[in-house]
C-alpha cells in the first residue's frame, strides 16, 4: 500500500508484495471496477467474463467496453487501451455508474489513459503488474516514473501484482494468460463463485484443444490463491438468486436476436462501427432461420436491398452508425414517398464526419427526424434499455408494416458494447412476419387507397393479382399515377402525416421517475435512462424535488409531456449531444445553439426546456448528472 | 425463403397474355425517342414468354428511360437515380418467383450507379438488366454522360466533352463474375426482341446495353448509326443471338463464340464497327440469389432456434 509508487526506490517490488490495506471484509450494494490492458492482452475477455460470471450468480451487472481506436495500436501507451468496465449490483444494475473504486492494470501506461479520463476515484484501489517499474530498460523505467507522477495528484491506493512473472510459470506466452490470472484475482477479492466461473471458460475455449481450458483454469487459480495470499480484503456484492430464467448480453446482440423474434429476414448492411457487431452475430446464427446478412458495396447500397426485400413483401432491416446514416438519406425519402415499411437501427457514435467512431454519442437525432430532403414523417423508437433493444424489434417491425412507413431505433455505442442480464423473453409466434399477402387484390382498390381520416393504405405486394402498378418517389395519386397537382401534392403530404399523427393518439403518456411534481424535470432520451434515474433518486434522497421523463417515442411525441412539464418550476433536457454553454464567450439566449431533444421539445411542445448537453464520449455518470441537477434547481 | 411462392409461380395460368395485357398509360416521351421503340418490343417479349403480369417486376432509377414501368401493366419500381440494381437485387433474392427486370439510363448506371453496376454484375443475381444508352442525361436537358463521345459539345461541356467515354460492355467484360453481356440498338426490334429471350433463358444477370435513340439531344449521333447500317456488324454463333431477319438485313456479320471472353473483350475495341449481338456468356456463375437463398423454416423451428440462441445466452 503506498501513493505513487515510484520506482527509483531499490527494491521497489518487493516492498509492494505483501500488502496491508486494513480493510477486511466489506460489504456494498453495488461496486465498479475496471480490467485495463494493452489491445491484445485480453482484458476484455476477462471483464467481460467476471460481468456475466457475476450475472450468473444473481447479481445485477453492467460492463462497458474500452474500446482502442486501432487495431493492433502500439502496446504500453495510452492510446492502446483496451478493457472492460463492470459494475454489478445486489440489484438489477440499470447503467455503468459513477467512477470505479477499483482497477487492475496490465501496465502504468493503460492506466494513464483511465486517469486522464477521470474513470478512476480519487481513493481508486490500483493492481498493477509490478514489472514495469524494474523493468532492464531504462525507458520503461521512466515511463512509469512519469506516469506514476502524473497520478499521484490522486489518492490512489496502489498494489503491485507480480502479473506477468505468476502468469510465466503457467504459459509460455503471457500475452495470452494474464487476463484469466486477473480474473482469478477479481474472483477473490469479489468471493465469485469458482465454479461458475470454470465453467465459463470451458464454454469460451470449447472449440480449442483440452490442453488450453486446463490451463486457463490453472491460471485462474494461480490468480485466487496469490490474492488469498495476498491481499486482505475482500469487497463483497450480495447476490440475489435471479426469480425468472435470466439471459446475458449486450444491445447489438440483443437487436439480433430482437430482430430473429420479429421475423426479420434480411439484414442489409455494410460495415461500420459500432453497428457492425450486430450483424456479425445475425451472419453466424442466420442459417438457421433462413435470414441473410447481405454485406452490401455500400449503405446506399444496404437500404436499397432492404427497401427492394420490404417491397417484395419480406421484412427487413437495415443497420448502420452516423456516416452510412448520413449516406441513407435519399433512399429514406423514397421509402417515406413510396409508403415501403423499412426498418433502420443507427447505433450512434461520435460525430461529425467520422468523429469518435467507437463512443457514446446521442447526436443524430435530428439527422434522424429531419435528415431527407423534404418533409419525412416517420416514427423514431429509442430502447434505453439492453431488454428494449430485443422487444423493439418486434414493435418496429409491425409499426412499420401497419403504417407503411420508416421506423428508426436509435441505439447508440452504450447500448451496444454494455452487457447487462435481463429476464429471458417468453417468445410468441405472433411476433413473428408471416409470408407476404399473395391474395388478390380487391378490383375497387387501389395501391394508395387512403383512409382520409387515418392517412392509412393497403400496399400490394408483387404476386398479388389485379394489383399491378409502379411505385414511384415521384408524387403519385392513389393509384400511384404520377401527379403534380397542388391539390394532389397536399392529399398526399397530409396523408403520410396523418398516419403517424394517428399512431401518436396510441401511445401511452410517459410517466415521470420520482414524483409527479417538483421543482425540477429532467427529460431524456435513450441509453441515458440509467444514469438519469440513479441521480433523480440521489437528489430525491437529499431532499431534492427532482423527477425525470424518459421518451421511448421522439417521432411522434408520446401525448402529455406538455402536462407533465407544467407541474415542474423547471425542465432540463440531458442529453449526450453538443449544446454550447451558455457562459461560453459570444453565447447569449438567442444564439445558443442547444442539445437535439431540448430543441424538439422547445420547437414541438412550445415549453421553455433548457439544455444541457455534453459530448464527452462516454456514458453520463450518475454522480455527475447529480451535480447537474444541484446546480439546476431553481432557488427558492 | 418461402417455398409457398414458388409454388404459386409454378401453377399453371389458364390465362394467355397477350401484348396488349401488359399496356400501362400512354408513354409520354418526345417523338421519335428509341424508348418508345424498346417498350413495345419488351410487351411483344412478354407475350412471347407469357410472363404472367403480376409476377413481373420493372425497376428502374431516374430519367427518361427510368419511366419505363410506368407504362407497362406489371409491378414497377421507379426507385432513384443510380439505385435500381440494390432494390432489384433485394426483391429477387428473397422472392425468387418474380421476373425481375432492370432499366437504367446511361447516366444512371455508368456514373451515379457505377458502384452498384459494377458489385451488380459481381453479385450475378438472375436479373435482366436494360441500359437504355442515348449517351447523354436527356431528361435533365443535355449533360455529358459517361458515355457520351469525346468533343461532343454538351450544356455542361459547351466546349466539347472532355474525356474519352467509357464502354459500357468493355467496363461489363471486366467485372468478375460478368455471365451474360449483349449489345443491341433500339431500332432493330427484331434484334432486340431476340436479345430479351435469351436473357431470359440465361441463368444469371444478363446486362444488355441498349443503343437508343434520344431524337431531342443526341440526334445526330444515332442517327448516323440508323441510317449507316453498314456501320453495324452483327455478331453470330450457335450459341449466340440469331435472328433470321436481323441475319437478312445486315451486310456485316462475323462469327463469335461467346464463351470466348478475350475475344469478347477484343470486340469491345473495334472502331470500324459496332458490334451487335451476344458478346459473352458463362452458364456456370453461381448466381447471388440462389447462393443466399437459404433453408425455409417454419414459425415452430425458427422459434425452437430462438430458444437454443437463448440458451447460449443464458444466465
Ligand atoms: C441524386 C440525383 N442526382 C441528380 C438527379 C437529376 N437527374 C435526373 S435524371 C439524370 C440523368 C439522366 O440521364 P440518364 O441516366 O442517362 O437517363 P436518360 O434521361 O438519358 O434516359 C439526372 C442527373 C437526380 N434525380 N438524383
Ligand atoms: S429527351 Fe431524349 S431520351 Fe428523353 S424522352 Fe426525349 S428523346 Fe427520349
Ligand atoms: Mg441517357
Amino acid at each position: 500500500m503506498s501513493t505513487s509508487p515510484s520506482a527509483s526506490s531499490e527494491g521497489a517490488q518487493e516492498e509492494y508484495v505483501k500488502v496491508i490495506t486494513g480493510l477486511g471484509d466489506q460489504t456494498f450494494t453495488d461496486h465498479s471496477c475496471e480490467v485495463v490492458s494493452d489491445a491484445g492482452e485480453g482484458a476484455q475477455k476477462c471483464g467481460q467474463g467476471f460481468g456475466s460470471l457475476s450475472a450468473k450468480m444473481g447479481n445485477g451487472a453492467w460492463t462497458v467496453e474500452i474500446i482502442p481506436a486501432e487495431i493492433e495500436p502500439p502496446p504500453r501507451t495510452p492510446g492502446s487501451t483496451s478493457g472492460v468496465g463492470i459494475r454489478i449490483g445486489q440489484n438489477k444494475v440499470t447503467n455503468a455508474g459513477d467512477s470505479v473504486k477499483l482497477v487492475i492494470a496490465f501496465n502504468e501506461q493503460v492506466l494513464l489513459s483511465r486517469h486522464r479520463v477521470n474513470s478512476l476515484a480519487d481513493d481508486c484501489i490500483i493492481l498493477i503488474d509490478s514489472k514495469w517499474s524494474v523493468h532492464k530498460n531504462p525507458k520503461v523505467v521512466a515511463e512509469w516514473d512519469a506516469a506514476m507522477e502524473e497520478m499521484s495528484t490522486k489518492g490512489y491506493q496502489w498494489i503491485m501484482v507480480p502479473l506477468e512473472d505468476e502468469t510465466l510459470k503457467i504459459v509460455e506466452n503471457p500475452k495470452r494468460g494474464k487476463n484469466m490470472f486477473a480474473l482469478g484475482v477479481l474472483c477473490h477479492i469479489y468471493d465469485r463463485d469458482v465454479e461458475i466461473a470454470k465453467d465459463q471458460i470451458a464454454m469460451a475455449f470449447r472449440k480449442k484443444p483440452q490442453a488450453v481450458t486446463d490451463a486457463n483454469h490453472q491460471l485462474l487459480e494461480a490468480g485466487i490463491a496469490w490474492a488469498a495470499e495476498n491481499l486482505d480484503f475482500r469487497f463483497l456484492v450480495p447476490a440475489t438468486p435471479p426469480t425468472s430464467e435470466l439471459v446475458v448480453m449486450n444491445g447489438n446482440e440483443a437487436f439480433g436476436m430482437g430482430a430473429l423474434a420479429a421475423g426479420i429476414d434480411v439484414c442489409a448492411m455494410y460495415p461500420i462501427t459500432p453497428a457492425s457487431s450486430l450483424s456479425h452475430y445475425l451472419a453466424e446464427v442466420y442459417d438457421n432461420f433462413g435470414g441473410v446478412v447481405h454485406q452490401a458495396e455500400d449503405e446506399i447500397g444496404a437500404i436499397g436491398v432492404a427497401l427492394g426485400a420490404s417491397y417484395a413483401g419480406k421484412t427487413a432491416m437495415t443497420i448502420t452508425s452516423g456516416p452510412g446514416l448520413a449516406l441513407k438519406a435519399e433512399f429514406i425519402g423514397l421509402a417515406l414517398m413510396a409508403e415501403i415499411p423499412l426498418v433502420v437501427i443507427n447505433v450512434q457514435r461520435g460525430g461529425p464526419s467520422t468523429g469518435l467512431p467507437t463512443k457514446v454519442e446521442q447526436s443524430d437525432l435530428l439527422c434522424v427526424l429531419y435528415g431527407q430532403p423534404g418533409d419525412g414523417p416517420k416514427v423514431v423508437i429509442a430502447p434505453s434499455t439492453i431488454e428494449e433493444c430485443f422487444h423493439i424489434m418486434t414493435t418496429a417491425r409491425q409499426i412499420a408494416e401497419t403504417l407503411r412507413t420508416t421506423v428508426f431505433i436509435l441505439s447508440d455505442a452504450n447500448l451496444a458494447t454494455g452487457v447487462t442480464p435481463f429476464e429471458r423473453p417468453k417468445l410468441e409466434a405472433s411476433w413473428m412476419a408471416g409470408p407476404p399477402d399473395q391474395t388478390p387484390v380487391d378490383p375497387d382498390s387501389r395501391p394508395y387507397e387512403w383512409d382520409l381520416d387515418t392517412g392509412l393504405s393497403k400496399r400490394f405486394i408483387p404476386g398479388q393479382r389485379g394489383g399491378e402498378h409502379t411505385v414511384t418517389g415521384l408524387n403519385h395519386d392513389e393509384n400511384s399515377t404520377v401527379n403534380y397537382e397542388p391539390q394532389k401534392n397536399e392529399l398526399a403530404h397530409a396523408m403520410r402525416s396523418r398516419k403517424i399523427a394517428v399512431f401518436g393518439e396510441t401511445l401511452n403518456a410517459p410517466i415521470p421517475h420520482g414524483g409527479d411534481e417538483g421543482d425540477i424535470l429532467i427529460i431524456g432520451w435513450g441509453s441515458t435512462r440509467g444514469s438519469i434515474e440513479e441521480a433523480v433518486d440521489r437528489a430525491r434522497a437529499k431532499g431534492l424535488k427532482a423527477s425525470s421523463l424518459h421518451l421511448t417515442f421522439l417521432s411522434p411525441l408520446q401525448p402529455g409531456i406538455s402536462a407533465v412539464c407544467e407541474r415542474f418550476k423547471k425542465i432540463l433536457a440531458v442529453e449526450i449531444n453538443y449544446s454550447d454553454d451558455p457562459d461560453a464567450p459570444h453565447i447569449t439566449k438567442d444564439n445558443r445553439r442547444r442539445g437535439q431533444l431540448a430543441m424538439l421539445l422547445r420547437g414541438q411542445l412550445l415549453i421553455d426546456c433548457g439544455s444541457w448537453g455534453k459530448v464527452p464520449g462516454a456514458p453520463l455518470q450518475p454522480e455527475l448528472l447529480l451535480k447537474v441537477i444541484e446546480s439546476n434547481i431553481p432557488k427558492a | 425463403m418461402d417455398t409457398s411462392l414458388l409454388d404459386i409461380s409454378g401453377a399453371p395460368d389458364e390465362r394467355v397474355f397477350k401484348a396488349n395485357d401488359y399496356k400501362g398509360p400512354a408513354a409520354r416521351w418526345c417523338p421519335g425517342c428509341g424508348d418508345f421503340s424498346i417498350l413495345a418490343t419488351t410487351r411483344r417479349f412478354l407475350e412471347s414468354e407469357q410472363l404472367v403480369p403480376e409476377k413481373t417486376l420493372f425497376v428502374s432509377g431516374i430519367g427518361c428511360s427510368a419511366r419505363f414501368p410506368h407504362y407497362l401493366k406489371t409491378y414497377g419500381f421507379h426507385g432513384i437515380h443510380g439505385r435500381a440494381l440494390p432494390l432489384a437485387l433485394g426483391a429477387k433474392m428473397r422472392r425468387p418467383d418474380l421476373n425481375v427486370f432492370v432499366v437504367m439510363g446511361d447516366g444512371d448506371c455508368t456514373s451515379i450507379g457505377a458502384g452498384h453496376w459494377i458489385h451488380g454484375v459481381r453479385y450475378n443475381t438472375n436479373l435482366t438488366v436494360l441500359l437504355l444508352d442515348n449517351n447523354i442525361y436527356g431528361l435533365t436537358k443535355k449533360q455529358t454522360s459517361p458515355t457520351t463521345p469525346v468533343k461532343y459539345v454538351t450544356n455542361t461541356q459547351p466546349q466539347g466533352s472532355y474525356l474519352n467515354p467509357l464502354h459500357p460492355i468493355a467496363v461489363t467484360l471486366g467485372v468478375a463474375n460478368a455471365s451474360f453481356v449483349a449489345q443491341t440498338a433500339d431500332w432493330i426490334p427484331a434484334h432486340l426482341l431476340a436479345t430479351m429471350k435469351a436473357a431470359q433463358k440465361h441463368k444469371g444477370l444478363s446486362f444488355i446495353r441498349i443503343l437508343q435513340r434520344c431524337p431531342k439531344w443526341t440526334v445526330d449521333i444515332m442517327d448516323a448509326k440508323v441510317k449507316t447500317p453498314d456501320e453495324m456488324m452483327i455478331l453470330n454463333h450457335e450459341n449466340g443471338i440469331t435472328d433470321a431477319k436481323v441475319q437478312k438485313m445486315y451486310k456485316n456479320q462475323m462469327e463469335h463464340d461467346p464463351s470466348d471472353l478475350d475475344a469478347a473483350r477484343a470486340l469491345t475495341d473495334m472502331t470500324s464497327h459496332i458490334p451487335l449481338g451476344l458478346f459473352y456468356k458463362n452458364e456456370d456463375i453461381p448466381t447471388y440469389d440462389e447462393l443466399r437463398r437459404g433453408k425455409d423454416f417454419t414459425t415452430e423451428e425458427k422459434m425452437a432456434n430462438i430458444e437454443i440462441e437463448f440458451d447460449r445466452f443464458a444466465v
